[in-house]
Protein backbone atom coordinates (compact mmCIF):
# COMPACT_ATOMS: atom_id res chain seq x y z
CA UNK A 1 0.00 0.00 0.00
CA UNK A 2 2.14 2.87 -1.33
CA UNK A 3 -0.50 5.02 -1.75
CA UNK A 4 -0.74 5.18 1.93
CA UNK A 5 2.65 5.23 2.90
CA UNK A 6 4.03 7.95 0.94
CA UNK A 7 3.00 10.81 2.74
CA UNK A 8 4.06 11.91 5.92
CA UNK A 9 1.81 13.00 9.21
CA UNK A 10 3.13 16.16 11.37
CA UNK A 11 0.88 16.66 14.33
CA UNK A 12 1.82 20.00 16.66
CA UNK A 13 0.69 20.95 19.60
CA UNK A 14 -0.88 24.66 19.29
CA UNK A 15 2.22 26.45 19.71
CA UNK A 16 3.04 29.99 19.86
CA UNK A 17 5.91 29.98 16.72
CA UNK A 18 6.10 26.23 15.33
CA UNK A 19 9.02 24.97 14.12
CA UNK A 20 9.82 23.96 10.71
CA UNK A 21 11.36 20.68 11.22
CA UNK A 22 12.83 18.60 7.33
CA UNK A 23 9.93 16.13 7.17
CA UNK A 24 11.96 12.37 8.49
CA UNK A 25 11.32 9.06 6.70
CA UNK A 26 11.73 7.80 9.96
CA UNK A 27 9.96 9.33 13.44
CA UNK A 28 10.85 12.42 15.39
CA UNK A 29 9.34 13.32 18.44
CA UNK A 30 11.01 16.98 20.43
CA UNK A 31 10.49 17.98 23.59
CA UNK A 32 6.60 16.48 23.77
CA UNK A 33 4.51 16.68 26.91
CA UNK A 34 1.46 14.52 26.85
CA UNK A 35 -0.98 14.19 30.13
CA UNK A 36 -4.30 12.48 29.81
CA UNK A 37 -7.13 12.39 32.21
CA UNK A 38 -7.89 9.58 34.93
CA UNK A 39 -10.09 9.15 37.77
CA UNK A 40 -7.54 10.11 40.20
CA UNK A 41 -6.54 13.01 38.30
CA UNK A 42 -4.23 13.86 35.48
CA UNK A 43 -1.42 11.83 34.78
CA UNK A 44 1.55 13.08 32.95
CA UNK A 45 2.69 9.93 30.80
CA UNK A 46 5.39 12.10 28.96
CA UNK A 47 7.48 15.09 29.52
CA UNK A 48 10.05 16.85 27.50
CA UNK A 49 10.60 13.35 25.47
CA UNK A 50 12.87 13.65 22.26
CA UNK A 51 13.20 10.49 19.74
CA UNK A 52 14.56 10.22 16.60
CA UNK A 53 14.35 7.24 14.77
CA UNK A 54 15.86 7.40 11.24
CA UNK A 55 14.76 5.39 8.66
CA UNK A 56 15.05 1.57 8.66
CA UNK A 57 16.36 1.84 11.86
CA UNK A 58 15.24 -0.03 14.90
CA UNK A 59 15.32 1.90 18.09
CA UNK A 60 14.01 -0.33 21.08
CA UNK A 61 12.65 1.84 24.30
CA UNK A 62 13.34 0.34 27.96
CA UNK A 63 11.82 1.67 30.70
CA UNK A 64 9.95 1.08 33.94
CA UNK A 65 6.48 0.36 33.82
CA UNK A 66 4.21 3.11 33.44
CA UNK A 67 7.00 5.51 32.21
CA UNK A 68 4.20 6.54 29.15
CA UNK A 69 5.67 4.09 26.72
CA UNK A 70 2.10 3.01 25.76
CA UNK A 71 1.56 7.32 24.83
CA UNK A 72 5.00 7.35 22.86
CA UNK A 73 3.71 4.68 20.69
CA UNK A 74 0.03 6.23 20.48
CA UNK A 75 1.60 10.03 19.17
CA UNK A 76 4.12 8.14 16.84
CA UNK A 77 0.53 6.33 15.21
CA UNK A 78 -1.38 9.84 15.32
CA UNK A 79 -3.67 7.95 17.50
CA UNK A 80 -3.12 10.78 19.62
CA UNK A 81 -2.41 14.29 19.68
CA UNK A 82 0.89 16.07 21.90
CA UNK A 83 -0.07 19.00 23.78
CA UNK A 84 3.22 20.17 23.48
CA UNK A 85 6.03 19.94 21.37
CA UNK A 86 6.37 18.56 17.66
CA UNK A 87 5.59 14.65 16.50
CA UNK A 88 6.43 13.82 13.19
CA UNK A 89 6.01 10.72 11.79
CA UNK A 90 5.63 8.51 9.08
CA UNK A 91 2.80 6.07 8.22
CA UNK A 92 3.06 4.09 11.49
CA UNK A 93 1.32 0.78 12.08
CA UNK A 94 0.40 -0.13 15.65
CA UNK A 95 1.30 -4.22 17.04
CA UNK A 96 -0.17 -4.84 20.13
CA UNK A 97 1.07 -7.08 23.05
CA UNK A 98 -1.53 -9.55 22.17
CA UNK A 99 -2.08 -10.50 18.72
CA UNK A 100 -5.94 -9.41 18.58
CA UNK A 101 -5.95 -12.38 16.15
CA UNK A 102 -9.75 -12.51 14.74
CA UNK A 103 -11.06 -15.66 15.92
CA UNK A 104 -13.58 -15.92 13.29
CA UNK A 105 -10.92 -15.51 10.47
CA UNK A 106 -8.05 -18.19 9.03
CA UNK A 107 -4.69 -17.27 9.80
CA UNK A 108 -4.03 -16.31 6.29
CA UNK A 109 -7.38 -13.83 6.51
CA UNK A 110 -5.95 -12.54 9.14
CA UNK A 111 -2.64 -11.58 8.20
CA UNK A 112 -4.18 -10.15 5.29
CA UNK A 113 -6.20 -7.66 7.13
CA UNK A 114 -4.73 -4.79 6.24
CA UNK A 115 -4.88 -5.54 2.28
CA UNK A 116 -8.83 -6.62 2.82
CA UNK A 117 -9.11 -2.80 4.85
CA UNK A 118 -7.61 -1.07 2.04
CA UNK A 119 -10.18 -3.06 0.12
CA UNK A 120 -7.89 -5.66 -2.22
CA UNK A 121 -10.43 -8.09 -3.29
CA UNK A 122 -10.08 -11.47 -1.28
CA UNK A 123 -8.43 -13.47 -3.57
CA UNK A 124 -5.31 -10.85 -4.08
CA UNK A 125 -4.66 -10.20 -0.49
CA UNK A 126 -4.47 -14.01 0.42
CA UNK A 127 -2.35 -14.58 -2.70
CA UNK A 128 0.01 -11.42 -1.69
CA UNK A 129 -0.19 -12.80 2.30
CA UNK A 130 0.72 -16.62 1.31
CA UNK A 131 4.48 -16.40 0.43
CA UNK A 132 5.67 -14.61 3.78
CA UNK A 133 4.13 -17.14 5.96
CA UNK A 134 6.83 -19.81 4.92
CA UNK A 135 9.74 -16.92 5.62
CA UNK A 136 8.45 -17.28 8.65
CA UNK A 137 7.81 -21.06 9.84
CA UNK A 138 4.02 -20.96 9.30
CA UNK A 139 3.61 -22.86 6.26
CA UNK A 140 0.67 -25.49 6.41
CA UNK A 141 -1.21 -23.28 8.60
CA UNK A 142 -2.11 -20.63 6.27
CA UNK A 143 -6.04 -22.09 6.77
CA UNK A 144 -5.52 -23.01 10.59
CA UNK A 145 -7.94 -20.77 12.62
CA UNK A 146 -6.02 -19.05 15.61
CA UNK A 147 -7.11 -21.58 18.57
CA UNK A 148 -5.41 -23.69 16.22
CA UNK A 149 -2.01 -22.05 16.49
CA UNK A 150 0.58 -21.76 19.64
CA UNK A 151 1.36 -18.37 21.11
CA UNK A 152 3.84 -18.29 19.32
CA UNK A 153 2.68 -19.15 15.95
CA UNK A 154 -0.11 -16.15 16.63
CA UNK A 155 2.53 -13.71 17.59
CA UNK A 156 4.05 -14.47 14.28
CA UNK A 157 0.78 -14.05 12.03
CA UNK A 158 0.59 -10.59 13.92
CA UNK A 159 3.63 -9.48 12.88
CA UNK A 160 2.40 -10.89 9.02
CA UNK A 161 -0.14 -8.24 9.64
CA UNK A 162 1.55 -5.38 11.15
CA UNK A 163 4.11 -5.81 7.92
CA UNK A 164 1.48 -6.10 5.39
CA UNK A 165 0.07 -2.89 6.01
CA UNK A 166 3.45 -1.61 4.16
CA UNK A 167 3.82 1.14 6.51
CA UNK A 168 7.39 2.60 6.70
CA UNK A 169 7.59 2.39 10.34
CA UNK A 170 6.54 -0.02 12.99
CA UNK A 171 5.30 0.81 16.24
CA UNK A 172 5.77 -2.41 18.33
CA UNK A 173 4.35 -2.17 21.66
CA UNK A 174 5.73 -4.97 23.57
CA UNK A 175 5.31 -7.70 21.18
CA UNK A 176 6.40 -10.61 22.74
CA UNK A 177 5.64 -9.88 26.55
CA UNK A 178 2.70 -12.34 26.88
CA UNK A 179 5.28 -15.42 25.46
CA UNK A 180 6.66 -17.73 27.64
CA UNK A 181 10.48 -17.35 27.72
CA UNK A 182 11.91 -19.82 25.29
CA UNK A 183 8.76 -18.75 22.71
CA UNK A 184 9.91 -15.47 23.33
CA UNK A 185 13.45 -16.21 21.95
CA UNK A 186 12.39 -17.83 18.93
CA UNK A 187 10.02 -14.71 18.54
CA UNK A 188 12.99 -12.16 18.75
CA UNK A 189 15.09 -14.34 16.24
CA UNK A 190 12.39 -14.35 13.72
CA UNK A 191 11.41 -10.61 14.10
CA UNK A 192 15.35 -9.90 13.61
CA UNK A 193 15.33 -12.04 10.45
CA UNK A 194 12.09 -10.27 8.99
CA UNK A 195 13.37 -7.42 9.48
CA UNK A 196 17.22 -8.00 7.99
CA UNK A 197 14.72 -9.11 5.03
CA UNK A 198 12.75 -6.19 4.96
CA UNK A 199 13.83 -3.37 7.02
CA UNK A 200 11.47 -1.21 8.41
CA UNK A 201 11.46 1.99 10.51
CA UNK A 202 11.02 0.17 13.84
CA UNK A 203 10.17 2.11 17.38
CA UNK A 204 9.98 -1.48 19.69
CA UNK A 205 8.88 -0.73 23.33
CA UNK A 206 9.55 -3.52 26.03
CA UNK A 207 10.32 -3.94 29.35
CA UNK A 208 13.30 -6.76 28.17
CA UNK A 209 16.17 -5.36 28.54
CA UNK A 210 17.80 -7.85 26.53
CA UNK A 211 15.11 -7.87 23.88
CA UNK A 212 16.12 -4.52 23.21
CA UNK A 213 19.72 -5.18 22.78
CA UNK A 214 18.65 -8.27 20.70
CA UNK A 215 16.32 -6.25 18.52
CA UNK A 216 17.68 -2.79 18.69
CA UNK A 217 19.86 -0.49 16.46
CA UNK A 218 20.09 1.69 19.49
CA UNK A 219 18.40 1.31 23.13
CA UNK A 220 16.95 4.58 24.40
CA UNK A 221 16.05 4.43 28.02
CA UNK A 222 13.17 5.94 29.96
CA UNK A 223 12.79 7.57 33.36
CA UNK A 224 10.07 7.03 35.65
CA UNK A 225 6.77 9.04 34.92
CA UNK A 226 6.39 11.23 33.30
CA UNK A 227 8.70 9.75 31.04
CA UNK A 228 11.51 11.01 29.09
CA UNK A 229 15.09 9.69 27.19
CA UNK A 230 17.74 9.86 29.75
CA UNK A 231 20.21 7.41 28.34
CA UNK A 232 20.88 6.16 24.87
CA UNK A 233 23.11 3.35 24.13
CA UNK A 234 23.81 2.29 20.34
CA UNK A 235 24.29 -1.32 20.25
CA UNK A 236 26.60 -1.34 17.36
CA UNK A 237 26.73 -5.20 17.35
CA UNK A 238 26.49 -7.35 13.52
CA UNK A 239 23.62 -9.58 13.18
CA UNK A 240 22.79 -12.35 14.25
CA UNK A 241 23.28 -11.54 17.79
CA UNK A 242 23.37 -14.13 20.56
CA UNK A 243 22.30 -12.99 23.80
CA UNK A 244 25.51 -14.76 24.96
CA UNK A 245 27.60 -12.14 23.11
CA UNK A 246 30.28 -10.73 25.23
CA UNK A 247 29.35 -7.60 23.43
CA UNK A 248 25.47 -8.02 23.94
CA UNK A 249 25.94 -8.87 27.10
CA UNK A 250 28.13 -5.70 28.04
CA UNK A 251 25.50 -3.30 26.28
CA UNK A 252 22.27 -5.13 28.27
CA UNK A 253 24.63 -3.81 31.55
CA UNK A 254 24.90 -0.48 30.35
CA UNK A 255 21.33 -0.05 29.46
CA UNK A 256 20.64 -1.58 33.17
CA UNK A 257 23.16 1.02 34.50
CA UNK A 258 21.46 3.56 32.65
CA UNK A 259 17.99 2.78 33.89
CA UNK A 260 19.64 2.65 37.51
CA UNK A 261 18.69 -1.10 38.00
CA UNK A 262 22.36 -1.94 38.03
CA UNK A 263 25.72 -1.02 39.82
CA UNK B 1 -29.25 -35.74 29.45
CA UNK B 2 -30.52 -38.95 31.86
CA UNK B 3 -30.26 -36.52 35.18
CA UNK B 4 -32.82 -33.69 33.62
CA UNK B 5 -35.39 -36.65 32.46
CA UNK B 6 -35.13 -38.56 35.67
CA UNK B 7 -35.85 -35.49 37.48
CA UNK B 8 -38.87 -34.77 35.18
CA UNK B 9 -40.20 -38.41 35.57
CA UNK B 10 -39.82 -38.34 38.96
CA UNK B 11 -41.94 -34.57 39.34
CA UNK B 12 -44.55 -36.16 36.91
CA UNK B 13 -44.51 -39.63 39.24
CA UNK B 14 -45.22 -37.54 42.17
CA UNK B 15 -47.72 -35.77 40.47
CA UNK B 16 -49.65 -38.55 39.23
CA UNK B 17 -49.49 -40.15 42.38
CA UNK B 18 -51.11 -36.83 44.13
CA UNK B 19 -53.73 -36.41 42.13
CA UNK B 20 -54.48 -40.67 42.05
CA UNK B 21 -54.34 -41.02 46.15
CA UNK B 22 -56.00 -37.56 46.98
CA UNK B 23 -58.26 -38.21 44.64
CA UNK B 24 -58.28 -34.62 43.23
CA UNK B 25 -60.76 -33.66 40.44
CA UNK B 26 -59.71 -33.77 37.15
CA UNK B 27 -61.07 -30.30 36.54
CA UNK B 28 -59.11 -28.77 39.26
CA UNK B 29 -55.72 -30.54 38.63
CA UNK B 30 -55.44 -33.38 35.68
CA UNK B 31 -52.67 -36.08 36.18
CA UNK B 32 -50.28 -36.07 33.88
CA UNK B 33 -51.93 -39.11 31.81
CA UNK B 34 -54.86 -36.94 31.33
CA UNK B 35 -52.99 -34.71 29.91
CA UNK B 36 -51.59 -37.03 27.85
CA UNK B 37 -54.96 -38.01 26.84
CA UNK B 38 -56.07 -34.12 26.15
CA UNK B 39 -52.59 -33.79 23.97
CA UNK B 40 -53.72 -36.89 21.74
CA UNK B 41 -57.32 -36.63 21.54
CA UNK B 42 -57.05 -32.35 21.07
CA UNK B 43 -54.01 -32.72 18.75
CA UNK B 44 -56.01 -30.96 15.51
CA UNK B 45 -57.27 -28.03 17.67
CA UNK B 46 -54.17 -27.72 19.56
CA UNK B 47 -52.44 -27.96 15.94
CA UNK B 48 -54.64 -25.21 14.42
CA UNK B 49 -54.21 -23.19 17.94
CA UNK B 50 -50.82 -23.60 17.69
CA UNK B 51 -49.52 -22.64 14.25
CA UNK B 52 -51.14 -19.17 15.21
CA UNK B 53 -49.30 -18.39 18.12
CA UNK B 54 -46.13 -20.52 16.40
CA UNK B 55 -46.35 -17.49 13.86
CA UNK B 56 -47.12 -14.92 16.50
CA UNK B 57 -44.31 -15.83 18.15
CA UNK B 58 -41.51 -15.87 15.16
CA UNK B 59 -42.60 -13.14 13.64
CA UNK B 60 -42.34 -11.13 16.82
CA UNK B 61 -38.94 -12.80 17.47
CA UNK B 62 -37.59 -11.89 13.88
CA UNK B 63 -39.09 -8.10 14.20
CA UNK B 64 -37.62 -7.88 17.62
CA UNK B 65 -34.38 -8.95 16.42
CA UNK B 66 -34.32 -6.33 13.42
CA UNK B 67 -35.46 -3.36 15.22
CA UNK B 68 -33.45 -4.69 18.29
CA UNK B 69 -29.78 -4.84 16.16
CA UNK B 70 -30.47 -1.58 14.42
CA UNK B 71 -31.25 0.05 17.88
CA UNK B 72 -28.43 -1.74 19.00
CA UNK B 73 -25.94 -0.37 16.02
CA UNK B 74 -27.63 3.12 16.67
CA UNK B 75 -26.56 3.41 19.91
CA UNK B 76 -23.39 2.33 19.26
CA UNK B 77 -22.41 4.51 16.90
CA UNK B 78 -23.40 7.59 18.53
CA UNK B 79 -22.82 8.12 22.28
CA UNK B 80 -25.50 11.27 22.51
CA UNK B 81 -27.71 8.86 21.63
CA UNK B 82 -26.66 6.14 24.25
CA UNK B 83 -26.62 8.89 26.97
CA UNK B 84 -30.05 10.15 25.69
CA UNK B 85 -32.52 7.18 24.64
CA UNK B 86 -30.51 4.15 26.84
CA UNK B 87 -32.44 5.50 30.34
CA UNK B 88 -35.78 5.17 28.25
CA UNK B 89 -34.67 2.11 27.09
CA UNK B 90 -34.52 0.50 30.40
CA UNK B 91 -37.19 2.41 31.51
CA UNK B 92 -39.53 0.78 29.04
CA UNK B 93 -38.93 -2.60 30.75
CA UNK B 94 -40.96 -1.59 33.58
CA UNK B 95 -43.55 -0.94 31.69
CA UNK B 96 -46.04 -4.40 32.82
CA UNK B 97 -46.75 -5.93 29.66
CA UNK B 98 -49.58 -7.75 31.47
CA UNK B 99 -51.40 -3.84 31.35
CA UNK B 100 -50.41 -2.31 28.08
CA UNK B 101 -51.58 -5.74 25.86
CA UNK B 102 -55.14 -4.75 26.60
CA UNK B 103 -54.25 -1.50 25.43
CA UNK B 104 -52.57 -2.70 22.65
CA UNK B 105 -55.49 -4.90 21.94
CA UNK B 106 -57.60 -1.57 21.80
CA UNK B 107 -55.70 0.40 19.76
CA UNK B 108 -54.36 -2.02 16.95
CA UNK B 109 -57.16 -4.47 17.00
CA UNK B 110 -57.71 -7.97 16.80
CA UNK B 111 -55.35 -9.37 14.54
CA UNK B 112 -51.94 -9.93 14.10
CA UNK B 113 -50.59 -6.33 14.95
CA UNK B 114 -51.05 -6.19 18.67
CA UNK B 115 -49.65 -9.54 18.80
CA UNK B 116 -46.52 -8.91 16.90
CA UNK B 117 -45.85 -5.51 18.79
CA UNK B 118 -46.26 -7.32 22.14
CA UNK B 119 -43.85 -9.79 21.20
CA UNK B 120 -41.85 -6.93 19.82
CA UNK B 121 -41.89 -5.58 22.60
CA UNK B 122 -41.11 -7.56 25.14
CA UNK B 123 -37.94 -9.27 22.71
CA UNK B 124 -36.92 -6.06 22.21
CA UNK B 125 -35.07 -4.91 25.05
CA UNK B 126 -32.82 -8.63 26.08
CA UNK B 127 -31.94 -8.31 22.33
CA UNK B 128 -30.71 -4.61 22.30
CA UNK B 129 -28.69 -4.43 25.34
CA UNK B 130 -26.89 -7.87 24.37
CA UNK B 131 -26.10 -6.73 21.24
CA UNK B 132 -25.19 -3.39 22.38
CA UNK B 133 -22.83 -5.41 24.94
CA UNK B 134 -21.29 -7.46 22.11
CA UNK B 135 -20.27 -4.40 19.46
CA UNK B 136 -18.74 -2.67 22.66
CA UNK B 137 -17.01 -5.82 23.84
CA UNK B 138 -14.14 -5.25 21.21
CA UNK B 139 -10.53 -4.66 22.80
CA UNK B 140 -9.46 -1.32 23.04
CA UNK B 141 -6.16 -2.25 21.46
CA UNK B 142 -7.98 -3.86 18.36
CA UNK B 143 -9.69 -0.50 17.76
CA UNK B 144 -6.25 1.56 17.40
CA UNK B 145 -5.20 -1.19 15.45
CA UNK B 146 -7.45 -1.03 13.09
CA UNK B 147 -7.59 2.87 13.10
CA UNK B 148 -3.80 2.70 12.09
CA UNK B 149 -4.58 0.42 9.38
CA UNK B 150 -6.97 3.13 8.42
CA UNK B 151 -10.19 1.81 8.72
CA UNK B 152 -12.96 3.77 8.02
CA UNK B 153 -15.90 3.36 11.01
CA UNK B 154 -17.87 1.01 8.86
CA UNK B 155 -14.93 -1.65 8.03
CA UNK B 156 -13.99 -1.89 11.74
CA UNK B 157 -17.66 -2.44 12.21
CA UNK B 158 -17.83 -4.47 9.12
CA UNK B 159 -14.68 -7.12 9.92
CA UNK B 160 -14.15 -6.32 13.78
CA UNK B 161 -17.56 -5.25 15.56
CA UNK B 162 -20.36 -7.19 14.27
CA UNK B 163 -19.10 -10.51 13.81
CA UNK B 164 -17.77 -10.31 17.30
CA UNK B 165 -21.26 -9.17 18.65
CA UNK B 166 -23.06 -12.33 16.89
CA UNK B 167 -22.49 -14.46 20.18
CA UNK B 168 -24.19 -11.99 22.15
CA UNK B 169 -26.88 -11.38 19.46
CA UNK B 170 -27.22 -15.46 19.85
CA UNK B 171 -27.89 -14.80 23.70
CA UNK B 172 -30.05 -12.18 23.24
CA UNK B 173 -32.45 -14.29 20.62
CA UNK B 174 -32.28 -17.16 23.21
CA UNK B 175 -34.00 -15.38 25.98
CA UNK B 176 -36.03 -13.48 23.72
CA UNK B 177 -37.60 -16.91 22.99
CA UNK B 178 -38.02 -17.73 25.98
CA UNK B 179 -40.09 -14.81 26.82
CA UNK B 180 -41.92 -14.44 23.50
CA UNK B 181 -43.84 -17.42 24.06
CA UNK B 182 -44.94 -15.71 27.34
CA UNK B 183 -45.88 -12.54 25.19
CA UNK B 184 -47.14 -14.17 22.55
CA UNK B 185 -49.90 -15.80 25.23
CA UNK B 186 -50.21 -13.16 26.99
CA UNK B 187 -51.43 -11.11 23.63
CA UNK B 188 -53.85 -14.02 22.49
CA UNK B 189 -55.36 -13.67 26.46
CA UNK B 190 -55.77 -9.44 25.81
CA UNK B 191 -58.27 -10.02 22.76
CA UNK B 192 -58.21 -12.81 20.35
CA UNK B 193 -60.03 -15.33 19.02
CA UNK B 194 -56.89 -17.98 18.43
CA UNK B 195 -54.21 -19.30 19.14
CA UNK B 196 -53.16 -21.02 22.50
CA UNK B 197 -53.49 -17.98 24.39
CA UNK B 198 -56.74 -17.98 23.80
CA UNK B 199 -57.74 -22.22 23.98
CA UNK B 200 -56.35 -22.21 27.79
CA UNK B 201 -58.82 -19.01 28.62
CA UNK B 202 -61.89 -21.10 26.96
CA UNK B 203 -60.49 -24.43 28.55
CA UNK B 204 -60.89 -23.70 32.18
CA UNK B 205 -64.65 -22.15 32.34
CA UNK B 206 -65.64 -25.05 30.33
CA UNK B 207 -63.82 -27.60 32.32
CA UNK B 208 -61.40 -28.94 30.01
CA UNK B 209 -58.35 -28.63 32.13
CA UNK B 210 -56.54 -31.11 30.87
CA UNK B 211 -56.47 -29.04 27.26
CA UNK B 212 -55.71 -25.99 28.61
CA UNK B 213 -52.80 -27.92 30.42
CA UNK B 214 -51.69 -29.86 26.87
CA UNK B 215 -51.87 -26.30 25.54
CA UNK B 216 -49.03 -25.35 28.18
CA UNK B 217 -47.11 -28.32 27.44
CA UNK B 218 -46.92 -27.71 23.25
CA UNK B 219 -46.19 -23.87 24.41
CA UNK B 220 -42.99 -25.17 26.72
CA UNK B 221 -41.91 -27.80 23.89
CA UNK B 222 -42.25 -24.84 21.60
CA UNK B 223 -40.30 -22.51 23.62
CA UNK B 224 -37.34 -25.25 24.43
CA UNK B 225 -36.97 -26.60 20.54
CA UNK B 226 -36.37 -23.06 19.75
CA UNK B 227 -34.22 -22.60 22.11
CA UNK B 228 -32.16 -25.82 21.44
CA UNK B 229 -32.65 -24.68 17.35
CA UNK B 230 -30.86 -21.72 18.40
CA UNK B 231 -28.20 -23.33 20.21
CA UNK B 232 -27.39 -25.38 17.37
CA UNK B 233 -27.31 -23.03 14.65
CA UNK B 234 -24.89 -20.33 17.07
CA UNK B 235 -22.51 -23.69 17.67
CA UNK B 236 -22.96 -24.37 13.53
CA UNK B 237 -22.32 -20.93 12.63
CA UNK B 238 -20.07 -19.37 15.26
CA UNK B 239 -17.92 -22.67 15.88
CA UNK B 240 -15.11 -20.26 16.79
CA UNK B 241 -17.18 -18.49 20.03
CA UNK B 242 -16.91 -22.09 21.31
CA UNK B 243 -13.56 -22.50 21.59
CA UNK B 244 -10.50 -22.16 23.86
CA UNK B 245 -8.19 -19.17 22.56
CA UNK B 246 -5.57 -21.49 22.34
CA UNK B 247 -2.78 -21.39 25.20
CA UNK B 248 -2.27 -17.64 25.74
CA UNK B 249 -1.36 -17.25 29.29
Amino acid sequence: MPAKGATTSRIEAPAPEPRTVPAPAGVRLAGVTHAYPRRDGTVTALAGMSLTVAERETVAVVGPSGCGKSTLLELVCGLQRPQAGTVEAAPAVYMPQRDLLLPWSCALDNAALPLLVAGEPRRRARERARPLFAQLGLGGFETAMPHELSGGMRQRVAFLRTLLSGRPVLALDEPFASLDALTRGQAQAWLAGALLREPRTVVLVTHDVEEAVLLGDRVIAMSERPGRAVAEVPVPVPRPRRRTDPAVVERREDVLRALGAAP
Amino acid sequence: MIRPLALVAALLGGWEAYVRLGGIDAFLLPAPTQVGEALWQDRGLLWADFTVTAREVLLGIVLALAVGTACALALHASRTLRRTAYPLLVASQTIPIVIVAPLLVAWLGYDLAPKLAIVGLICFFPVTVTALDGLRSVDPDLGRLMRTLGASRWQTLRRVELPAALPALFSGARIAVAVAVIGAVLAEQAGSSEGLGHLILQSIPQFETARAYAAVVVLSAFAVALFAGLTLAERRLLPWAHRPQGDRP
